[in-house]
This record gives structure tokens, C-alpha cells and sequence, in this order.
């Protein structure tokens, strides 16, 4: 269906496109692997920091993409494809798993038995933190991922060739029902796979914060692909600065999100000053990580607060990227930065490691190979979802 | 509203949204600059049609939530770590996370308040209260369900005929020419006015008075009244003495308490010495202290004239030989263990206070039996010094 109704023209991606996502991939999967082999111990940090970053752009896109049904959203209509292609790495999640749980015994002290013995609190703390619990727990949350993207991206796409608008409706629902699994599901995975890394500690906004930081990764790399495809001419031309607008108030209201949540975590356990709290954020104050720890709260929060806060900024397209790209790198920095201290609690020392990169390169490869993939199977412009239409003729 | 002849504008009345873009982008493209549209709610894509330039009321929220922030962050540094530090829950006097949250909502108030003053003042211009546009069909229609636009008479290309035939040609459902209303003045002092004035300061003043007279003290306002807490001086039925305040352990000794070893005695036969130094700033604060609680039995300068008028017994003269033999720690000790009649000042008057006023007194001493060469001191210091 080349051409249709809704003006929208198909176009190809350039060819290299799909080759930088597939050289990136292998360069970072082949060190990786090599990595696997020399140090599997510290791979195993290093793969947990990625994997968390592919989850947050595909499972947050997945929940922007439920927003937007849930909310009726008509503005994001023409953007949703982008968000949908983005998700394509949940099914593989499931595969991409195996290499964590096969290393659970370098990532977390409770998964020692010699370790629970010795600790009365990881005894009391055994029931829900055992490894075959925590397996089962993180298939059954990656299963249930997976069949939502399953479900809700097969509807959207039947709707391209039958235009059946009660597709929409069933996605409605599905949406509806996603939305409250994936807020149940993402703090049990924030407390399993981060939180545990540092058994003794606990903090009961911690599965906000990472949902905050979900979802500004999800918006950012929604965005720069948005303004990409806009200004190469992939996007249908009554895509118009207001709509990016949008794109730029929706990032703003979750980095302000983010810097909230994050501080009152902060501030409770500052406040309280409880020992048991706060030496987790006096490991992140130790040494080097004192200063990521400050440009985190620069980078994450009041660089791009700054930036996107004025009108012009969130309509300019080079401030768009730019923004969006520097998100990404800050979420991914956060993620590092949540996770990387853990390992003293295991008895490790911390040091910075080539392979730390290589993960996020094939990261990132997988996720531009995966986005290609899809754009090249399917129309970029949900053609006959009934709020195309409004959705393309929003003004501010 | 009684009008004039003068014309103020040429009003226009259209059924649909459609049609009301539409003709703000006409009117715009015919190169009208004093116009404006009414509608009922806001439309997408109205402030393109118009041709408007983004609004400048977001630098007014940004400067007062600025100031608001900057403002709340330095009063409470004022507050909390500058002229009355107070140790809370065991954190520094300015602790930045704890000010945060009152930092924050402080710039909301200011910018929010601050954009609701300036929108209604300078961008809506109210007062208002006789806007020609008041009591007019055509306002009428647009507050209800129709989409209304006007040209102001003041526009440079503003000719009446031109304009409704423009608005004939959008197809406007109906064309008002709205005339200015006359003038009229209303004084401050009408009885209306000075009526409606009397009701608001009476009615807030009443609630205000109800409200804290009345009203807290009142179920279930007044609930914070009854705690499960004895107060200073009430019985208790918790302790078998059914005493709520109780005595401190034998031997307790209040922080930074140091005992006097000749207290008690009329007489000692040693005593203590000076520790302190006499520097300008011992002598003003023993001058402070000895006017408030030793002058007025003996008298300003010590020489033992009463301020009493014989209600009470004079003290002595400090300028007797056997009181400028004492030594230093003997008039320490009569102050702090009394003689006579003169009471013990221990309680009221710390330690090193107490020095302070030895300190003066032999101040006063000297002063009293000044040498020549004294003079020629005081003089070399009053040369340097005041000239």
C-alpha cells in the first residue's frame, strides 16, 4: 500500500541504516562475549547496566504507546509507529535474560547460601530474594511484556490493512489493563535487579524513580528519531512544529518528574538519617563517585530542565536532538550509577572497564538493526487508525 | 449602557470554529492589525490564524518564581542559620535538602500569583469596568455558543463599509457596529461603593475574630488541646507520687557546671583568683552587669548612694581602704556567696559575669583615686583617638 488516503508515502530507510545497527551489534556482542570469558564477574555488571538501558527504551515505549491508547491521545497518533518500532526488542528480552540469571551468584550476595547464614536480615529476606523465586518472577514480568507488545502491535497493524476501528477499541482495553501490570511489574524488576544488588537496602520510592527514568529514555529516543525522520522527509508533511512541541513538553514534564522523585528519595533518607538508608547514597558520595553522582543531578535534571523550558527550544530541532541524545546518555549514566556501587556490597572493587561499552554499543546496535527491521516490514504512519486524521491536523 | 455616536468597532458573528479561523486569517491577510476574536472556548490553532507572537507572560512567571525562590532560600538563611540558629533534628543550621520543598513551592506561589496579577492587569487591563464590548448582543452570542470577531475603529485601514462587506464575504451569520458607550464618572464616595466597602471590612474582620476566638476552640478544632502529656506543674496518675515533674537523680549537675568550693563560708580564708584579663570588652560587660544588679543599692560609681531612698538597706561604699584591700577573689566570693544582708547573686549572674564586675569595680576604684600622671595618659589617648 504505497499510496492511500491519509497522503502518506512509504520510503525506504538508506541501506546503511540497518548495517551500522548490525555492526554495532556484533562489535559489541563479540567483545562482550570475550568479556564474558576474562571476567565474568564484571561482565556480568556491565550486561545488567545495558540490559536495564534496552528495557527502558523498549518496555517505555511500549508504555508510551499504551498511554497513548489509554488516554485517546490524538496528537502522538502519527508518532506511535516510531514508539511501537522502538519496543520491537521485548520478545527477545526473554533470550537476552539467560546470560543474568546464569551469573545471579556474581551479581548478588543473597544468592550465596554461605552468606544467608551468616545474615539474619538476607535469612528474613530469603523468601522473596531465592533464585529460583527471583527466575520465575523475571520470566513471568518478560512473558507478560512480551504478550502485551504482542497483542497491542498486532491489532495496530491489522488496522493498516482492514481499518477496523473496533482494533482501536480493543487496544483501549488492552492499554487500560497494560498500564497498571507494567507499574506493578517495573518496581518488582527495579527492586530485584538494582535494589538487591545492595541487599540491606530499601527505599519505597525506588520503583518510581526508575519508571521516571523509563520513561524519559522512551520520550528522548521517541523524540530524536521523530525529529530525524522529519528532517530527512520520512514524516508525513502535516507533521508540523506543534506536534514536536508536544514531543518537547512531554520530556520536559517527565525530566521535572524525575528530578522530583529523585529528590524526595534523597530527602527522606537525608532526613531520616538512618543508618541502614543512608549508606547506600554515602557509597555514591565515595571517591569518583561523588562526581557523577553532582553531574547527575546537573545532567539529568538541570541541563535539560534549562533547555526545554522555553517555548523556542522545544520547537527548534537541533535543540530537540541535541536534548534528547544528552537524556539518553544521562539515563544510561544514571542506570550506571545505580548499579556499578553494587558491587563492593559483593566484595568487588569497582573499576571502570572496556566493557562497559561494549554492551552499550551492541545495545544500541540491536535497538537501530531491530528499528530498521520493523521499518522496513511496516508503514511508518498508522494509515487507517481512526485518529490519524485529527491527529495530523492538531494545532496548538 | 447609554452609548455615543463614536464608533468603536465593526463586530461579526459566525456559527462555526471553521469558519471563525478562517476569517481571523482573512482579516489578518487584508492587513487589519487592531483586531480580536471572542469564543466561548479556546480553539487549536487560533493564535497562528491571528498571526500572534508567542505570549510574553511566561518571563513574568519566570522572574517572580525566580525571585519567590531566591527570596524563601534567603529568609530562611536569615531565619534559620544567621540571627536565631536552631538545631534541628540534628542537621546543619542551612541545610539545603530541608529547604528545598519550601524553596519550590515558594517560586510556584510567586510565579503563579504574580502571573494571575499580571494577566489581569497588564495584559487584560482590568479595572475595566465599562468595556464598550459590555452589554452588547454580539458579547451575548459569543459567551454562549457563537464565534465572534471585531475590528477596532483605531485601525489604520478601518473603514466601516469596507469591513462589512468583508464580513459579508466570510460569511458572518450576523455584523453589530458597537458604539462606545458615553462617558460617565462614578466618585470613590458613592454611598454604593462606600456600602459594599463597610460589608467587606466588617465581614472579614468578623470572620477573623470568629475564627480565632470561636471557632478553634470548638470540636474538633480544639482536639490538639487534649494530649496524653502532663504539662509543668500538673499532677500525673502514672507516677505513685502523683507528681508529673520529676526530681533529677541525686548528684545531677546542670551541663557546664562548676562548683564553688567556698560557698557558704562568711569568711574564707583563701579564695580564688582573677582568671580573667581586664580587655575592654570584660570591662563593658562587668559595667553592664554592675549597673543592672549592683548599682542600685551601691550606687553607679560604688560609692554607696542608694537609688532606694531607704526602702531598702544601703550598701556599702567600694572606696573604703578595706574594700580596695580585698583581693580579687574576696569580692568575687561576696558576690557570689552574699554578706549581710546582700544575697547571694549566683543564680542570677554566671561566672564569668561575675568576674566582669569585679573587673569594673576596680575600675572604679582607680578612678576614684586618679594620679596626675593618669591625666596625661587619658589626654595622649583622647589626642590619638579623637582627633
Amino acid at each position: 500500500m504505497a499510496n492511500n488516503d491519509s497522503g502518506y508515502i512509504k520510503k525506504e530507510l538508506p541501506k546503511s541504516v540497518g548495517k551500522l545497527g548490525a555492526i554495532l551489534f556484533l562489535i559489541g556482542a563479540v567483545t562482550g562475549l570475550i568479556g564474558f570469558f576474562i571476567d565474568p564477574g564484571r561482565a556480568a555488571y556491565s550486561y545488567l547496566t545495558s540490559f536495564l538501558f534496552l528495557i527502558s527504551i523498549s518496555v517505555g515505549s511500549l508504555l508510551l504507546v499504551a498511554i497513548e491508547y489509554a488516554a485517546n491521545a490524538v496528537w502522538s497518533t502519527p508518532f506511535r509507529r516510531i514508539s511501537e518500532f522502538l519496543a520491537a526488542s521485548l520478545p527477545l528480552l526473554l533470550i537476552l535474560i539467560i546470560p543474568l540469571l546464569l551469573s545471579v551468584q556474581s551479581l548478588f550476595s543473597w544468592s550465596h547460601s554461605a552468606e544467608v547464614a551468616k545474615d539474619p536480615m538476607l535469612q528474613a529476606k530469603s523468601v522473596y530474594l531465592n533464585t529460583p523465586f527471583f527466575s520465575v518472577r523475571v520470566y513471568v514480568i518478560l512473558i507478560l511484556w512480551g504478550l502485551f507488545y504482542y497483542l497491542i502491535i498486532k491489532y495496530s497493524r491489522k488496522q493498516d490493512e482492514t481499518g477496523d476501528q473496533l482494533l482501536t477499541k480493543k487496544n483501549v482495553k488492552l492499554s487500560v489493563i497494560f498500564i497498571p501490570i507494567f507499574a506493578i511489574t517495573v518496581t518488582l524488576l527495579s527492586i530485584d535487579w538494582i535494589m538487591s544488588l545492595e541487599t540491606r537496602w530499601f527505599s519505597t520510592m525506588f520503583g518510581v524513580y526508575l519508571f521516571a527514568g523509563i520513561t524519559c529514555s522512551a520520550l528522548a529516543a521517541l523524540t530524536y528519531i521523530a525529529v530525524k525522520l522529519k528532517e530527512k522527509g520520512y514524516l508525513h508533511p502535516k507533521i508540523t512544529k506543534d506536534h514536536f512541541y508536544s514531543l518537547g513538553t512531554l520530556m520536559f514534564v517527565f525530566i521535572s518528574f524525575w528530578g522530583y522523585i529523585a529528590f524526595s528519595q534523597y530527602m527522606l533518607i537525608w532526613y531520616g538519617n538512618l543508618p541502614e538508608e543512608t549508606f547506600w547514597f554515602m557509597q555514591r558520595w565515595a571517591g569518583g563517585w561523588k562526581i557523577v553522582s553532582i553531574f547527575i543531578i546537573f545532567g539529568h535534571f538541570i541541563v535539560p530542565f534549562a533547555v526545554l523550558l522555553s517555548h523556542e527550544s522545544k520547537t527548534s530541532f537541533k535543540k530537540l536532538k541535541f536534548i534528547s541524545i544528552w537524556i539518553l546518555a544521562m539515563h544510561f549514566i544514571d542506570l550506571y550509577w545505580l548499579v556499578m556501587p553494587g558491587m563492593n556490597a559483593n566484595g568487588l572493587e569497582y573499576s571502570f572497564s572496556w566493557m562497559d561499552i561494549s554492551f552499550l554499543v551492541a545495545t544500541i546496535g540491536l535497538i537501530i538493526y531491530m528499528f530498521n527491521r520493523m521499518f522496513e516490514k511496516h508503514n511508518l504512519l498508522p494509515v487507517k487508525d481512526p485518529k490519524l486524521q485529527r491527529g495530523l491536523d492538531f494545532h496548538l | 449602557m447609554a452609548r455615543s455616536d463614536k464608533l468603536y468597532s465593526v463586530a461579526a458573528i459566525f456559527d462555526k470554529p471553521d469558519g471563525i479561523i478562517h476569517a481571523a486569517e482573512k482579516v489578518k491577510d487584508a492587513g487589519y492589525k487592531q483586531f480580536d476574536v471572542n469564543t466561548s472556548y479556546p480553539i487549536h490553532g487560533m493564535d497562528n490564524a491571528m498571526g500572534l507572537s508567542s505570549s510574553k507572560v511566561g518571563y513574568v512567571t519566570l522572574a517572580a518564581g525566580l525571585f519567590g525562590g531566591t527570596f524563601i532560600l534567603l529568609f530562611m538563611w536569615w531565619t534559620l542559620a544567621e540571627s536565631y540558629p536552631l538545631f534541628i533534628g540534628g542537621k546543619p543550621f542551612f541545610s539545603l535538602p530541608a529547604f528545598f520543598p519550601i524553596t519550590f513551592e515558594t517560586s510556584i506561589l510567586f510565579g503563579a500569583v504574580a502571573t494571575f496579577i499580571a494577566l489581569i492587569t497588564v495584559f487584560f487591563k482590568l479595572p475595566y469596568n465599562n468595556h464598550p464590548l459590555h452589554d452588547t448582543n454580539y458579547m451575548k452570542r459569543v459567551s454562549v455558543d457563537k464565534y465572534g470577531i471585531y475590528i477596532l475603529a483605531e485601525d489604520e485601514k478601518f473603514d466601516k463599509d469596507e469591513i462589512i462587506e468583508l464580513f459579508k464575504s466570510l460569511g458572518a451569520s450576523s455584523i453589530e457596529l458597537i458604539y462606545l458607550p458615553k462617558e460617565e464618572k462614578y466618585g470613590m464616595l458613592q454611598p454604593k461603593f462606600m456600602l459594599f466597602l463597610l460589608v467587606v471590612i466588617v465581614g472579614i474582620s468578623g470572620a477573623t475574630y470568629f475564627t480565632l476566638n470561636k471557632l478553634m476552640y470548638m470540636t474538633p478544632f480544639n482536639w490538639m488541646e487534649y494530649q496524653d502529656k502532663s504539662n509543668p506543674q500538673e499532677s500525673s496518675l502514672f507516677f505513685a507520687d502523683k507528681r508529673s515533674m520529676r526530681t533529677p537523680v541525686e548528684g545531677t549537675v546542670a551541663r557546664g557546671f562548676i562548683p564553688y568550693p567556698y560557698k557558704g563560708i562568711a569568711y574564707p580564708k583563701e579564695v580564688l583568683s582573677n582568671p580573667t584579663l581586664p580587655s575592654k570588652e570584660i570591662l563593658k560587660l562587668g559595667k553592664e552587669k554592675y549597673l543592672t544588679f549592683c548599682s542600685p543599692c551601691h550606687g553607679d560609681y560604688g560609692e554607696g548612694t542608694s537609688r532606694l531612698n531607704g526602702q531598702f538597706p544601703t550598701g556599702p561604699t567600694q572606696h573604703s581602704d578595706k574594700v580596695r584591700n580585698y583581693k580579687d577573689g574576696m569580692l568575687y566570693h561576696i558576690i557570689t556567696n552574699g554578706q549581710n544582708s546582700m544575697p547571694a547573686y549566683d543564680k542570677q549572674i554566671s561566672r564569668k559575669e561575675r568576674w566582669a564586675i569585679v573587673d569594673y569595680i576596680r575600675v572604679l576604684q582607680r578612678a576614684k583615686n586618679a594620679k596626675k600622671s593618669d591625666l596625661v595618659e587619658i589626654k595622649k589617648e583622647s589626642s590619638t583617638n579623637g582627633q
